[in-house]
This record gives structure tokens, sequence and C-alpha cells, in this order.
């Protein structure tokens, strides 16, 4: 891999400042555990993005300061958590109901790896030392109204996470619209994987080469890339 | 007169019998009852099957309660939380039954046994593991499987206020699973941090309708 060098990949932050950018005004907007939460600190000041939580929240706000803390008042991920004006509390059926029902218009979730054909995997990597968990990964891959993925475009070993066929037990079949990756921005449309945004340093060939399944390419793909976010 | 107020805890929880489903409520520290469960732990009923969220975590109430050997069987989304070393002995040791099941799911499956509903379709878990032996049906082009109500025995509760009557609010998200799992079992059992006089609680602000509250005990602040 000697050409890694030339190639101007994003960092996690900056991938989650990426995708923050397309988070439009008015948009209710779950985001899931790790890379995904870092991107509610990215969404453009111009714009009104109210955030939910599984356990029955929506409008949630920043962490609070130390010492500010409430026990009451916690995310999906089990952080303690603000409210913003305009928040409201419902009770946990009813959180699915907006989940399932297709009430949110983004579900901005982490992955292990995505198809070419939009089949999630982020539940399971089925390590049999430990007890499986799913909370809310299920509910949300086939409820929300957009599916983006972030994600690292390779495992540390180098393997393409973006797959001809999912190796890891699926979350849901079909369901990703989008994928941000450290390299690239790829639409999954009903043609196939489309790529929107390249990283700067890479061709369509060497993108092509690191991924595993097949790629076409956007007449007019834009360079990726995102300011030194802190 | 309707008066589900209990003097202890002791009492709150008598008659729980061996092998009840508990349906226990809270969302990993929030709205967990946690001396409901420490009450129950001494009350003794064994082979259980609890419905909670997540399997508890440290060594305090739920944890306690597997710790004893208590649990026979736990129906949960997320069993695997930071500090859940008691639940993960047991389940390496082949100690305890576990049956996951996706959150929206959970508490869907309670809010259906409330409702006197005979199941639902569901377009969650369609084409995965959770979803094997389940019954497929298409409707209108999509796929869905089918989810059974799930009923408790016995609910436990933690509220913020309650009256006499057995009406509860809760705190931000401390309300979580509460309110599918106060309808959704034979008998409720509810701790509360305050109790106020009838009346006192807002009709429009009652969360919990007291006809789904059967015992109340008032446990103050820090429960």
């Amino acid at each position: 891999m000697s050409a890694t060098e030339t190639i101007a990949r994003l960092s996690r932050r900056q991938v989650a400042w990426r995708a923050a950018q397309d988070i439009l005004d008015g948009w209710y907007v779950n985001l899931g555990i790790g890379l995904p939460t870092l991107a509610a600190n990215f969404v453009p000041a111009d714009r009104e993005v109210v955030f939910h939580s599984e356990n029955g929240l929506l409008g949630v706000g920043p962490y609070p300061k130390p010492g500010e803390e409430n026990p009451d008042l916690i995310n999906a991920t089990k952080e303690f958590v603000t409210l913003l004006p305009g928040a409201s509390v419902f009770k946990h059926s009813d959180s699915f109901t907006i989940i399932r029902g297709g009430h949110l218009d983004l579900a901005m979730l982490g992955a292990f790896e995505v198809s070419k054909d939009g089949d999630l995997a982020n539940w399971t990597t089925e390590d049999l030392r430990f007890p499986p968990g799913v909370g809310g990964a299920m509910d949300l891959a086939v409820g929300a109204k957009r599916i983006w993925i972030l994600m690292e475009h390779t495992t540390r070993k180098g393997e393409s996470k973006i797959r001809n066929a999912c190796g890891y037990p699926l979350t849901a079949a079909g369901v990703v619209t989008r994928i941000y990756t450290d390299l690239a921005v790829i639409d999954v449309t009903p043609d196939g994987l489309l790529v929107r945004d390249m990283a700067e340093g890479l061709t369509p060939d060497a993108l092509q080469a690191l991924t595993e399944a097949p790629l076409s390419f956007a007449a007019d793909v834009k360079v990726l890339t995102a300011p030194a976010v802190e | 007169m309707i008066d589900k107020r209990i003097p202890t805890l002791e009492e709150a929880v008598a008659g729980i019998e061996d092998g009840s489903t508990i349906l226990a409520a809270g969302f990993g520290a929030a709205g967990v009852p946690t001396q409901l469960i420490h009450a129950l732990l001494d009350q003794g009923a064994r082979d259980l099957t609890v419905v909670s969220n997540n399997a508890g975590s440290g060594r305090d109430g739920l944890a306690a309660l597997i710790a004893a050997g208590r649990v026979k069987r736990i129906v949960c989304s997320y069993p695997r939380t930071s500090g859940s070393v008691v639940f993960e002995e047991f389940y390496a040791r082949g100690e305890i039954e576990l049956e996951l099941v996706p959150q929206g799911t959970m508490s869907e499956r309670m809010r259906c046994a409330a409702a006197g509903l005979g199941g639902f379709y569901s377009p969650v878990s369609v084409g995965t593991k959770l979803a094997e032996g389940k019954e497929v049906r298409e409707i209108d082009g999509r796929i869905y499987v089918l989810e059974m109500p799930l009923q408790g025995d016995v609910a436990l509760i933690h509220a913020a206020k309650a009256d006499r009557w057995g009406n509860l609010t809760y705190t931000l998200s401390s309300r979580n699973f509460a309110p599918d799992m106060a309808m959704a079992a034979r008998l409720t059992i509810v701790q509360t941090e305050e109790m106020v006089e009838l009346g006192d609680l807002d009709p429009d602000h009652i969360v919990t309708p007291g006809i789904f509250v059967d015992r109340l005990v008032h446990v103050g602040k820090n429960a």
C-alpha cells in the first residue's frame, strides 16, 4: 500500500463532519453509537435539526457541563445529555413507533460491512466469548427514511468493508442509501454503488482496488475534503 | 375507597410466585426500580423470567438477582453493557437463558399484550438470525415477521410521582419502558419518589393512569 501516503484520507472526525454537511434543515435524525454521534457537533449552524434517542427523547442537546449531569437524563448510549428548548419525552413504544413507522428523516449508523445491494451488518461479529446484543440496530435499519453509514473504508488489515455480500450476520437487507468513508462518499442505487466524492490522490482504479464491490463513478465526482476539525 | 399504597417494600412484593415473568423497567441506570428488585431478592421467588432492556450492571439490582441464581431466563435487547459482569459469567457457564429481541420489538410485544392483541407483523429482523423460525408474511409487497405478545405476571416500575389511585408521572428518560411495562403485567408494582394527594397531579400530565397500577410504595428521591 505504498500509495497510501499520497491519499488525503479523512480522519474519523472529518468523516463525521462531511456527513453532517448533508443533513438538511428541519430533519429529525437518529445518530448511532461512535462515529455517527460525532456528527451532531458539525451540523451547519443555520440548520435546525432535531436529534432522537431510542430511549424516548426528541431534541437532544450537547453533553452537560461537569457537575450538571442529571441521572434521569441519558441517551441511548447511556451518556448524560441535555435537552434543547422544544424537546419532548415519550415512552419506549412511542420512540420505536417513530423509528419503525418511517418518521425519522435519517439514521446515521456505523457498520462492520455494507454490501453492494445496501445490506447492512452492524450488530454482531459472532464473537462467542460474549453474549450477543442487538439493541435498536434492526429497528433503525428498517425504519428511517434514509440510512447513511459512516465507517472506515477498509478494516485494519486493509480488507474492504464494502463487499459483494456481507460476511457477518445481517442487520437488515437492502436498506443502506449512502456510505461515508475516509476515502469516498458512495450512493447505493438500484444500479449499484455510485461514487459521489473521492479523496484526493485516488483514481477510480485505485479506489476500486480498495473496494470489493464494483463501483461506478458519477460524471462530476467531487474531491472528498473536510476542514481540520477538533 | 381506592388506596393502592402499601407501607413496606416487603408487603409490596408479597405473593410473587416461582416461575413468574417479571417486567423490570429501566434503561441503563435511569428508571430502574432497584429497591423493588432488592425486595424481590429478599422475597425469594425463583426460576424467574426477567424482561429488561439490559441484563444488569455492577452487583446491585438485576445483577444481584442473577448472582443469587434466581433468574432462569432473560428477555433482553442489549445484555452486554459496561459492568454487566454477573450476567456474562452466568451466560458463559450456561446458567442463564437469553432471548435476544430487537429493542422496539420488545416494547411493542408488551404494548400488544397490554392492548389485548394476539401479535403483530413487523418488518424488523426480516432476513436475519433473529427471525429464524418465525412466521413470515407479505403485506402490500413488504415482508414481515409475526411477533407474539409479551405478557408479564409482574411489572416493577419506578415513578417520580404517584397518588393513591396509582396515577403516575416520570422524570425525563427515566420514563423509558415503564409505561409499556406497567400496562402489560397482571400485577403492577410501583416504587415512587414522591407520593402526592389525589388531585395534585394535573390530569393532562399523568402518563400512566392508575387503572394499570396495583401496588404503590413510597421510597423517596434517592431510590
